[in-house]
């Protein structure tokens, strides 16, 4: 379980994670929602340690990893993989490369048994026979899903995504959440989303957070969460809408 | 007043920070390179790109500096009826002085800048943290590299910049201007020491570092934007400049 408290951070004396108190459900599909620049990305990147909070801690089951570095940080990273907003693929490198990196760099993986996991997880992404194509020569969807799969490869335990649907259309964006729900369901990681797809991510998450002003002002089921009584919330979500949900989902 | 002093202080405080996570940073580099996985293939992929790719120019800037050199030195020369220190006069001034220097800041703006751009990209589009958050170290993985090739890659073409601008000076000395071959070469043979090279060694091998260092941090730490990114080529560009041509004199005063 992933739980942060009094987590605070600022960037030149502006506050951005003003005491963010949160806990993310093992095994479940968890969305954070909030305002442009509410600090939505800074709280993903305090979670896998990319940041350090200046007050607060970040626990990862027994592990409070805001003051580590090093090899014992890079014990704990190894649970996690992030699909970055850009999907952060390597320019130098090949789709297939791409997928393989993790497996070779980190579990010094060589051989047939490297090409047989990246065309497995390429296929289920839906860019099977896309390997030799490199990153420029994708579209935004296929970027994405290269990105997903390198983040798949390595079977994590927990998967960080940061605004995975940004800059695509209507269509690619829900063939991306479609993906990113299948693969939860399929594999049972813990997935915690950043995103800004309202009101689709009612219909896709178990959980949804909402951070405003540097806290969270609410965790609930995707259900609850929409029938929530608080104005401000109720202005922020109604701009989108609201979606019927399927039973299993809102538990 | 104390608001000017104030402004000082702080612009000093911000330069000794700076000047301390630069060392950092290369302290760093240099202590992930002592510790498994080692990246061989990483560094042979960095030693063409700084090395091998920078021949061309290197042969070109290094031909035409030892051509221009003989034009002037034999003009010189002749005043004193010395012309057949002409071999002494280029191989000294191309192993000591220029081979070095000129090969670095060749070595700055054709592959210093793109390390640059290359790192500075990595950075803004989020690559790095991509490393990080595959429990890669970025300066094992990136910079290492690089600096071992900086160390590495230099030199060697500084021995070519050197062995080029020698023969570059006989084209013209001896070739154009009428000085006796014999004459070139056996100025070279007996003023050339292995101080000399020696010298110009130590001297390669610091800018080599120096090129890799600066070029590697200023693409590091860029800012996050395409305007950051381009202040940081140009500062990587002229820092590194400024650090092997002030480094040189400094260097030199030693090594005299």
């Amino acid at each position: 379980m992933i739980r942060l408290v009094g987590v605070e951070k600022k960037f030149a004396d502006q506050p951005v994670l003003q005491g963010v108190d949160l806990t993310i459900p093992v095994g479940k599909l968890t969305t954070i929602i909030g305002g442009s620049g509410s600090g939505k990305s800074v709280l993903l990147k305090h979670i896998i340690g990319l940041l350090q909070p200046d007050r607060g801690e970040v626990w990862v089951d027994d592990v409070e990893i805001s003051r580590l570095s090093g090899t014992r940080l890079n014990d704990v990273r190894k649970r996690f993989a992030m699909l970055f907003q850009g999907a952060a693929l390597f320019d130098s490198l090949s789709v297939f490369e791409n997928v393989a990196f993790p497996l070779r760099e980190k579990l010094r993986m060589k051989g047939p048994e490297v090409g047989q996991r990246v065309e497995e997880k390429l296929k289920e992404v839906g860019l099977s026979g896309m390997g030799h194509k490199f990153p420029a020569e994708l579209s935004g969807g296929m970027r994405k899903r290269a990105g997903l799969a390198r983040a798949l490869v390595m079977e994590p335990e927990i998967i960080l995504f940061d605004e995975p649907t940004t800059g695509l259309d209507p269509l690619l964006a829900k063939s991306i959440h479609d993906l990113i729900v299948a693969m939860q369901r399929r594999f049972g990681f813990t997935a915690i989303m950043v995103s800004h797809e309202i009101p689709e991510i009612f219909g896709i998450s178990d959980w949804v957070a909402m951070l405003r002003k540097g806290k969270i002002v609410l965790m609930a089921t995707a259900a609850e969460f929409q029938r929530t009584t608080d104005p401000d919330i109720q202005e922020f979500i109604s701009v989108g809408g609201t979606v019927a949900l399927p039973g299993p989902l809102a538990g | 007043m104390t608001s000017v002093i104030g402004q000082l202080g702080a612009w000093a405080v911000l330069r000794v920070h700076e000047m301390g996570r630069m060392l950092l940073f290369v302290l760093s580099a240099c202590a992930w390179l002592a510790r498994p996985p080692f990246r061989f293939h990483q560094i042979m992929k960095q030693l063409h790109f700084i090395g091998y790719r920078s021949t061309f120019v290197v042969v070109l800037t290094a031909g035409f500096t030892g051509m221009v050199l003989a034009l002037q030195g034999y003009y010189s020369l002749r005043k004193f009826g010395s012309e057949g220190l002409l071999g002494a006069a280029v191989a000294l001034s191309m192993i000591r002085e220029l081979g070095p220097v000129l090969a670095a800041l060749m070595v700055t703006a054709r592959a210093g800048s793109a390390m640059t751009a290359e790192i500075g990209i990595m950075r803004i589009t989020e690559q790095i943290d991509a490393l990080d958050t595959m429990a890669i170290n970025p300066l094992q993985y990136l910079i290492s590299p690089k600096l071992v090739a900086g160390v590495l890659g230099v030199p060697l073409l500084v021995a070519i910049f050197d062995v080029v601008g020698i023969y570059g000076g006989s084209l013209v000395g001896v070739d154009l201007l009428g000085v006796s071959q014999g004459a070139y070469w056996n100025s070279v043979e007996s003023a050339v020491e292995w101080k000399d090279v020696y010298g110009g060694l130590l001297k390669s091998i610091s800018f080599g570092l120096i090129v890799s260092w600066v070029c590697c941090y200023k693409g590091f730490y860029t800012r996050q934007s395409a305007e950051g990114l381009g202040s940081a080529t140009t500062e990587a560009v002229v820092l590194s400049s400024v650090l092997i041509l002030v480094g040189d004199y400094f260097l030199t005063s030693v090594l005299l």
